[in-house]
């Protein structure tokens, strides 16, 4: 049987293998989890029951419960200033990964060039080509891994048509500050670039105020605002995530996700809305232990040579492991087959990530602690 | 609430070293804050949270929660009578409260009997108190913050994007 070209040439990630031998261990401390440890909170479950026994089982409209993106619009402008109608500038997604699936089918003709900075996410590059476009990938180890506006200028061509953006970062915890925004803004609106900014850890910024793209001044028209429930309010399993922007482009990715997915599970937005609501208590209260955790982690692994930065957000860190001799997988696998650690090898997100390891902190403290006295034991062997 | 207080109330076993690691702190800030917080009052104690109905021994409990109506007294109010009886070592807690009585008493004692003897012979007999009502407790779901049953726990995929 012979398969679509374009799905035949993705890539089925090089480490599958490394996560099938990980699956079927058992008793390893994973650090390689990409989700809260938390469940949800029991506020938002409720909601989410109780919608269950009042019989609200049928579909939604397709943009998503109006109580939902009333919730979101109110959100917004509350929390950062922003005001999107929710009945023209939002729509409600299984997840950021639809958003970002619809977005980039939404604006990319064939040939089109969109810019990844990585080490990055796994799904930016293929989700692009699948739309059709081409990922220029942005090489930002050097830089702290921090996309910098020369760098940016130098990958920009005619052909270059979007930009997508991810902060604070999956694998590396990095986020920027308003001003490097700014100074990225500048380079965007130049050269008058789409900005696709998957903000899914937003909540999750410890050092300094979150700053949403479409805050920055002149950039609301040029981007596409990707957030969900998973991260902030420990969510992941109900998939619901949301997309705003320019209103062509979202009646644009409206048309798609009313022919392919048609509306979000409508418990999961009952409980969403019901997020909006009462989360914003426990989000802090989860907040605050994953920046304990982050102190412990970053000094653990500074202490025993894996050197890395302090991340600013989200819950991972992207250590080098330079030190051990080894490259990512072969570190990922020895690790695991002799200290039963789960990481996942920096290779994963981009070839630029050789030579680093992704740590999720997204543990218990008692996890990590004997994660780490782990490690320690087997740097020192090696 | 302060940070230690909240890492402490959670783990009351967290050593100082790492409280200190957790908070960006030096380690001596944190055993200062510490001490100062025991000093002070604000940390009582630290005790292990027990699931009793797992512990099979012979010295086995019942708990009862009794309702005291008081007279109050003057100048003192209801503080001295509370002090008269939370002062009896068979009382676990005591609580002023608003409502329809006044102190919620909660008595510990070996079984139904040692609990009885105690409201008939101790706690009914004193003086300014008007009366009493017993509950004797009979399943415990959760305590202090902990849910006292064992659950199936959600796996998380052990390695996720």
């Amino acid at each position: 049987m012979k398969i679509a070209k374009k799905v035949e040439k993705m890539q089925p990630s090089g480490i599958r293998a490394f996560f099938d031998l990980v699956l079927g261990m058992k008793d390893v401390i994973s650090l390689g989890v990409g989700e809260p440890d938390f469940v949800t909170p029991w506020p938002i479950r409720e909601a989410g029951i109780y919608s269950l026994e009042q019989g609200f089982t049928s579909y939604t409209s397709n943009k998503g419960l109006y109580k939902l993106r009333l919730g979101l619009n109110r959100y917004l402008k509350h929390k950062y200033n922003l005001d999107y109608s929710p009945d023209e500038e939002m729509l409600i997604t299984v997840g950021v990964s639809e958003a970002l699936d619809l977005a980039l089918r939404t604006i990319i003709n064939p040939g089109d060039k969109v810019i990844v900075p990585q080490p990055s996410y796994v799904s930016y590059g293929p989700v692009t080509e699948l739309a059709g476009g081409i990922p220029i990938y942005i090489d930002t180890i050097k830089d702290g891994c921090k996309l910098t506006p020369e760098k940016l200028e130098k990958a920009i061509d005619k052909r270059t048509k979007g930009i997508i953006l991810n902060y604070p970062t999956n694998p590396t915890g990095v986020s920027y500050r308003r001003k490097e925004l700014e100074a990225l803004s500048k380079v965007i609106l130049k050269h008058n670039l789409i900005c696709i900014s998957d903000e899914v850890y937003g909540d999750l910024t410890y050092d300094f105020e979150h700053t949403p793209l479409p805050g920055l001044s002149g950039l609301k028209k040029n981007t596409v605002y990707l957030n969900g429930f998973s991260k902030s309010f420990a969510m992941t399993g109900w998939r619901v995530g949301f997309a705003c922007g320019p209103k062509e482009i979202i009646a644009g990715m409206t048309k798609i996700h009313q022919y392919t997915i048609m509306c979000v599970s409508i418990t999961s937005q009952m409980a969403a809305a019901e997020a909006l609501v009462s989360g914003k208590k426990p989000t802090e209260e989860m907040k605050r232990e994953y920046r304990r955790r982050r102190e412990l982690v970053v000094e653990e692994l500074n202490n025993m040579g894996l050197s890395c930065n302090k991340p600013q957000g989200a819950f991972y860190v992207f250590p080098s492991i330079k030190k051990s001799g080894l490259r990512s997988l072969e570190f990922s696998q020895k690790l695991l087959k002799q200290e039963k650690v789960a990481v996942v090898p920096g290779t994963a997100f981009g070839d630029c990530g050789e030579g680093y390891i992704r740590i999720s902190y997204a543990s218990s403290m008692e996890s990590l602690k004997e994660a780490l006295r782990r490690m320690k034991r087997f740097l020192n062997k090696s | 609430m302060e940070e230690i207080l909240e890492i402490l109330e959670k783990d009351g076993r967290v050593a100082p070293e790492e409280i200190a690691k957790m908070l960006k702190k030096k380690p001596r800030e944190v055993k200062a804050a510490i001490k100062k917080y025991e000093k002070e009052g604000v940390i009582l104690k630290y005790k292990a949270v027990i699931n009793k109905d797992l512990v099979k021994s012979e010295d086995s409990s019942v708990r009862a929660l009794i309702e005291v109506s008081i007279v109050p007294q003057k100048d003192v109010g209801f503080d001295k009578i509370a002090e008269r009886i939370y002062s009896f070592p068979e009382v676990s807690s005591c609580y002023l409260i608003s409502g329809t009585y006044d102190l919620l008493v909660i008595v510990e004692g070996k079984n139904i009997h040692t609990v009885s003897s105690f409201v008939a012979e101790k706690l009914s007999c004193l003086e300014n108190v008007r009366g009493t009502t017993t509950h004797f407790l009979l399943k415990k779901y959760k305590e202090d913050g902990v849910i006292l049953k064992h659950r199936e726990e959600n796996k998380r995929i052990a390695i996720s994007y």
